[in-house]
C-alpha cells in the first residue's frame, strides 16, 4: 500500500503542536511584506507520527541487517553514540557563545583532532568540513593555493587513477585542475610507468585512494608518494576506505601530504538516510596554515592549579572559511566517544576483523563469481556481476535479486574499470554466521541464474515496492507534491 | 569493542583463507610502516565514556542555564519532542543514501515531501534535496549562476547586508575562477547598505545579485526595484531568507527571486553548538538542469504502483565526475527529515504563530531596549522580524560580561565582522522568550547603566 503524502493527510484545522498567545502587547505586522497564502499540511501529532513510523518501515537499514555497500564502510553505529550527543549541555550551546562558556565543546573538538592526528600520523586536523567530498574539495584548495603561494602557477595537472571515486575528479575541477586519469596495472596498483610519466613542472598533485577502490592495498605507496614529490607535486590521500587500516598503517608515515576522513564511515558516526557526514582533513606540517579557517588551538596549558584553555586559531595562509560555524559538531562527539571507547587495541581490531571478514567472503564467493584481482584484499573486495553463459543476467539483477534474501545489495557498477561491478564490503561489526548467510544467498543466486533467470530479472519481489522506472522519473518530472488552488488540505 | 568474533570463529576463517594469522592478510603493508604504536588513552567501557561526556557536557554553559538572546545565523527555537524521537528510528537513521529505491522508500518519500514544503514555503518551483548549510547553500547559488551564463557573465554581486560567514564561505569556494569578481558588500556600511548604489552596480556582466530577507541585521526590505532592475539586465537573484520568517512574509518566488535558499536550522535542528544544521535550496522552473545535489521525483514501480527515485542523477558527479558542475555528494539527510517533521507538527497554524510570537516579542524587546539610556535603535524605520540592532554608549564586550554575570547571553557583537560597527549589539528574540525574560533584560541593563 502507498503511503499517503503529508499534503494528501492534511485536514484544515488540525495542528500538532499549539504554542502560547503572545504575552507582549501587540505590533501591527509590516504592511505590504504578509503573504497571503500559505500551503503546508495541517496534520495532529498522531497523524505525523504514524506517517513517519509507517514510511521508515520501507527503509532498509544496518539495524535491520548486513548493508555491504562497497566504499560506504556501513557498520553498526554504536547507540551510546546517540545518547551522549544528545546531552544538553551540547545540544543547547549556540555557536557564538563566549569561548570560556563553551570550554566542553572545545575541548571535545581538541581531543579529537589530537586523536585523528595520531591515528593517521599527520601534524594537524582540521574538524570543519560537512562531508567526505567538502574534505576532499579542502585538499583540492590547500593544493591550489600551496603552488599558488609559491608561483608555481603552471601546476594544473591533477593525476586521478582511473578507480577513484567521482568526486575527486569533480572537486579537482572546482579549483580549476586539468583532471587527468592514471591506469592501473595489473595487480590493481597504480601503474608506476604511467605516472612518471605523467610527473613534471605541471603536476599539481596526486589525488590517491589506498586501500583502492577494488579493495586493494597500493604496495608501491612509498614509491608513489616519491615519485610526485620529486616532480614537487602533492598527495592527497582519499581516506575514505581509512577503516583498512585503523592501527595498523598510518598513511602520514610514508609522506602523503593530506588525508580526508569520513566520521560516518570509519569512526561509526550514522549515515542518516544519506548525511550529515564529516569529513576532517589531515595535513602535514608544511600545509598547517593552509587550513580552512577557523581551527581548534589550546591557547593556554594551563598547569597544576589551572585546566587548560581552548579557542580558536586563524591559520595565516588559510584558504578560508568552508562552511557556517566550525563543523558537525553533533557528528565530532560521536566520533569521540566510538575512538575514546576502542582505544589503541580496539582500533586495531577494527581494521583485523573488517579485514579478515572482507578475505573470508572473498575465498567463499570467487569461485562462482569471477574476481579480477585474485589478491589477498583488505575490508573491501570487487566480484564481477556477470557471466558468459548467462549474458541476460547483468549485476543489477543480483543486486537487486538479494534484497528477496532480505540483504542490501553491494555496490554496484563501481569502480569503472571493473566490468558489472559488485563491491563488496561486509565491515568488521558482521559475525561469521551473517557473512555464512550472505554468501549462501550469492551462490543460490548465481545457481538461480541457470535456472530461473526470470527470478532475477524480475527481481525484487518482497520489496515494499518493485523495480522503478528511473527512465520516466527523468522524463515527466514530478518533483513535489501536487498543491493546487483546489487542494482540498486547507479547506474546512 | 563492537567484534562479533568468537576465538573459534577467527580460526575457521583464517582456515577458510587458507593463512595461519590475522597479520598474514597485511603482509603487502610496508613493514616499517606497519602497526604503529599509537599514543592513545587507555579505552573506556560504555558506562566509562557515559560519564566522561556528560562530564565533558557539563563545562559548558547552554541555552538552557542561561537566558539567550544570540542568533546571528542560528536560533534556539523550540523542538517538538516528536521529531527526536522519530530521527531516533534505526530504519531512518542508520539507512544510507537512497541509491536501492526499492528498499529506501522512507527516506525517498521524506525526501520528496521536504521538497514540496521547501517549494511551498518559498514559493519556487523545485527544491534539491539540501546542501550542508546556508553558507554551502550560497556558494552554491554562485556556481550555478556562473554556471548558467557559462561563465561568460564575470560579476556577482553580493549584499554587505548578506551573512558574513555566508560571503567568506562563497569567496572560498570561487577562489580559483580568477576571472570572476564577487563585488558589492564594500557598499554602504553595514546597516546602511545604500540600496541606490548597489542596484547601480548591476550591469550586462553581472551573473547573480544575492541579498538577504530579511537581512543580517533582521529587518525586511522591499527587493522589488532591485529585482526588476537585475532582470532587465539579464542577471539572475538569489534570496537567502529564513525559513520561520516565512510563516508570515511573502515568499521570495512571489516577489520575483530565481533561487532561494537558506539555513534550515531554525526547522527543528538544536543549535547543537554550530551544526549539523542544514541548507536548503529551491530554484525556479527554468534554472531546474542547472540544480546541484541530489533531487527525487515520483515514478511508478514495475507493477505500476508509485514509487519515488532520485533523479536527474546525470548532472552529480558520479556520472558527471570532472564535468560536474558542483561535487556534492551527501546531502544533510537527517536534517532534512527534521525539518519535515517538524513543519508537518507545526503545519499552516504553528509556523504562523511561531513566526508571530518571535515578530511580536522582539519588538517588545526592542521597544524596552530603547527606552534606557545609552542604547538606542538603530534603524527605526526599517520593518524587522526577530533580530534587531542596538548602538550602545560602551565597548559591547563590557555590556556582554555585565549581562553574562547575571545569566544572559547578552547577543551578538557586530564588531567582529564589520568594523563600522562598533559597540553595535545584535539581539534575536524566539518564542521561547517570555515577557518576564525580557523585562530582566531590560532590568540589568538599566542596573549596568545607572551601575
Amino acid at each position: 500500500m502507498a503511503e499517503p503524502t503529508i499534503f494528501d493527510l492534511s485536514v484544515a484545522g488540525r495542528t500538532g503542536v499549539t504554542f502560547p498567545e503572545p504575552d507582549v502587547p501587540e505590533t501591527a505586522l509590516p504592511k505590504g511584506f504578509v503573504r497571503e497564502k500559505l500551503q503546508l499540511p495541517e496534520m495532529s501529532e498522531m497523524q505525523v507520527v504514524r506517517h513517519f513510523t509507517s514510511i521508515s518501515q520501507k527503509n532498509y537499514a544496518i539495524d535491520l541487517g548486513l548493508y555491504p555497500l562497497g566504499s560506504c564502510t556501513m557498520k553498526y553505529n554504536p547507540k551510546i553514540n546517540e545518547a551522549v550527543s544528545r546531552l544538553p549541555g551540547f545540544t543547547a550551546t549556540h555557536p557564538l557563545q563566549p569561548i570560556d562558556t563553551v570550554q566542553g565543546n572545545l575541548y571535545l573538538m581538541y581531543s579529537l583532532q589530537e586523536m585523528l592526528k595520531e591515528i593517521t600520523g599527520f601534524a594537524a586536523v582540521t574538524l570543519e568540513p560537512a562531508a567526505g567530498a567538502q574534505g576532499e574539495l579542502v585538499g583540492t584548495m590547500i593544493i591550489h593555493k600551496y603552488h599558488k603561494d609559491r608561483g608555481d602557477h603552471q601546476r594544473t595537472r591533477m593525476l586521478i587513477p582511473d578507480s577513484a571515486h567521482g568526486t575527486n575528479p569533480a572537486s579537482s575541477a572546482m579549483m580549476g585542475f586539468d583532471v587527468v586519469p592514471l591506469p592501473s596495472d595489473g595487480r590493481g596498483n597504480v601503474d608506476i610507468a604511467a605516472l612518471k610519466e605523467l610527473c613534471d613542472e605541471n603536476l599539481a598533485g596526486l589525488m590517491f585512494t589506498n586501500p583502492n577502490t577494488l579493495g586493494l592495498f597500493d604496495e608501491n605507496v612509498c614509491e608513489v608518494v616519491n615519485i610526485v614529490h620529486k616532480a614537487g607535486g602533492l598527495v592527497y590521500g582519499d581516506g575514505a576506505n581509512m577503516n583498512a587500516l585503523l592501527g595498523v598503517f598510518r598513511p602520514g608515515d610514508v609522506g602523503i601530504d593530506i588525508l580526508h576522513l569520513n566520521l560516518h564511515k570509519t569512526f561509526s558516526t550514522p549515515h542518516g538516510g544519506g548525511g550529515p557526514g564529516s569529513g576532517p582533513v589531515a595535513v602535514q606540517q608544511h600545509l598547517i596554515d593552509y587550513l580552512p579557517d577557523p581551527i581548534v588551538g589550546m591557547i593556554d596549558e594551563g598547569d597544576e592549579e589551572t585546566a587548560p584553555f581552548y579557542g580558536f586559531i586563524h591559520p595565516e595562509k588559510s584558504i578560508g572559511r568552508v562552511k557556517s560555524f566550525y563543523g558537525h559538531f553533533g557528528m565530532h562527539i560521536r566520533a569521540y566517544t566510538y575512538i575514546a571507547m576502542l582505544g589503541k587495541a580496539g582500533l586495531r581490531d577494527v581494521a583485523e576483523k573488517a579485514v579478515l571478514n572482507a578475505n573470508y567472503m572473498q575465498v567463499k564467493l570467487k569461485s562462482t563469481y569471477t574476481l579480477p584481482y585474485d589478491r589477498h584484499c583488505m575490508h573491501e573486495f570487487v566480484l564481477e556481476g556477470y557471466w558468459k553463459d548467462v549474458p541476460d543476467i547483468h549485476a543489477l539483477d543480483i543486486a537487486k535479486r538479494l534484497m528477496d534474501y532480505d540483504f542490501h545489495p553491494p555496490t554496484n557498477y563501481f569502480p569503472l574499470i571493473v566490468h558489472e561491478a559488485l563491491m563488496i564490503e561486509p565491515t568488521e561489526t558482521e559475525a561469521k554466521e551473517t557473512l555464512d548467510r550472505f554468501v549462501d544467498a550469492m551462490l543460490k543466486i548465481a545457481e538461480e541464474a541457470r535456472t530461473n533467470p526470470e527470478l532475477l530479472h524480475d527481481a525484487p519481489h518482497n520489496t515494499p515496492v518493485r523495480r522503478c522506472d528511473e527512465l520516466k522519473a527523468a522524463k515527466d518530472l514530478v518533483l513535489c507534491c501536487y498543491v493546487g488552488d483546489d487542494w482540498p488540505g486547507e479547506k474546512s | 569493542m563492537f567484534t562479533p568474533h568468537t576465538k573459534h570463529d577467527v580460526e575457521v576463517m583464517l582456515k577458510s583463507i587458507g593463512v595461519e594469522k590475522i597479520e598474514d592478510l597485511f603482509q603487502e603493508i610496508p613493514t616499517q610502516f606497519r602497526y604503529p604504536d599509537l599514543n592513545l588513552a587507555p579505552h573506556l567501557t560504555e558506562m566509562e565514556a557515559a560519564s566522561q561526556l556528560e562530564s565533558i557536557a557539563s563545562a559548558n554553559a547552554t541555552t538552557k542555564d542561561l537566558l539567550s538572546f544570540l542568533g546571528a545565523g542560528a536560533y534556539d527555537h523550540y523542538v517538538p519532542a516528536a521529531i527526536d524521537n522519530l530521527l531516533q528510528r534505526g530504519e531512518f537513521y542508520t539507512a544510507y543514501t537512497p541509491y536501492q529505491p526499492e528498499i529506501s522508500q522512507g527516506t525517498l518519500q521524506a525526501i520528496f515531501e521536504f521538497q514540496s514544503l521547501i517549494c511551498k514555503l518559498t514559493g519556487m518551483d523545485v527544491s534539491n534535496a539540501s546542501h550542508y548549510d546556508g553558507a554551502t547553500a550560497a556558494a552554491e547559488a554562485v556556481i550555478l549562476a556562473y554556471d548558467n551564463f557559462r561563465g561568460k557573465r564575470k560579476k556577482v554581486l553580493v549584499s554587505r547586508a548578506v551573512n558574513p560567514q555566508y560571503r567568506q564561505v562563497i569567496r572560498t569556494y570561487m577562489q580559483a575562477e580568477t576571472s570572476l569578481q564577487i563585488v558589492g558588500d564594500d557598499i554602504g556600511t553595514g546597516i546602511n547598505p545604500d540600496m541606490q548604489k548597489f542596484i547601480a552596480q548591476i550591469d550586462n556582466d553581472t551573473a547573480l545579485v544575492i541579498v538577504q530577507y530579511p537581512d543580517f541585521f533582521g529587518r525586511i526590505i522591499d527587493y522589488t526595484q532591485l529585482i526588476k532592475t537585475a532582470h532587465e539586465f539579464g542577471a539572475l537573484v538569489a534570496v537567502a531568507v529564513n525559513p520561520t520568517a516565512l510563516g508570515l512574509l511573502t515568499p521570495p518566488g512571489e516577489i520575483g527571486a530565481d533561487i532561494a535558499f537558506g539555513e534550515g536550522q531554525p526547522l527543528g535542528i538544536p543549535l547543537s553548538y554550530g551544526g549539523p544544521y542544514l541548507g536548503f535550496f529551491a530554484v525556479k522552473n527554468p534554472l531546474l538542469r542547472k540544480l546541484s545535489g541530489r533531487i527525487v521525483g515520483e515514478t511508478v514501480d514495475a507493477d505500476g504502483k508509485p514509487a519515488y527515485v532520485l533523479t536527474l542523477t546525470a548532472r552529480e558527479q558520479h556520472i558527471r565526475r570532472e564535468k560536474a558542475s558542483s561535487n556534492i555528494c551527501s546531502n544533510q539527510g537527517l536534517m532534512t527529515l527534521a525539518a519535515t517533521i517538524y513543519l508537518s507538527l507545526l503545519g499552516k497554524t504553528g509556523l504562523q504563530q511561531v513566526a508571530n510570537l518571535c515578530y511580536q516579542k522582539a519588538h517588545y524587546t526592542a521597544d524596552q531596549l530603547s527606552g534606557i539610556d545609552g542604547f538606542t535603535l538603530v534603524d527605526e524605520t526599517t520593518p524587522f522580524f526577530h533580530e534587531f540592532v542596538v548602538k550602545c554608549d560602551q565597548p559591547i564586550q563590557e555590556v556582554l560580561d555585565h549581562l553574562l554575570e547575571h545569566n544572559i547571553l547578552g547577543g551578538y557583537d557586530l564588531g567582529h565582522d564589520y568594523p563600522e560597527l562598533e559597540n553595535h549589539l545584535m539581539l534575536a528574540v524566539t518564542e521561547k522568550i517570555t515577557r518576564e525574560d525580557i523585562e530582566y533584560l531590560s532590568a540589568v541593563l538599566q542596573e549596568e547603566n545607572h551601575g
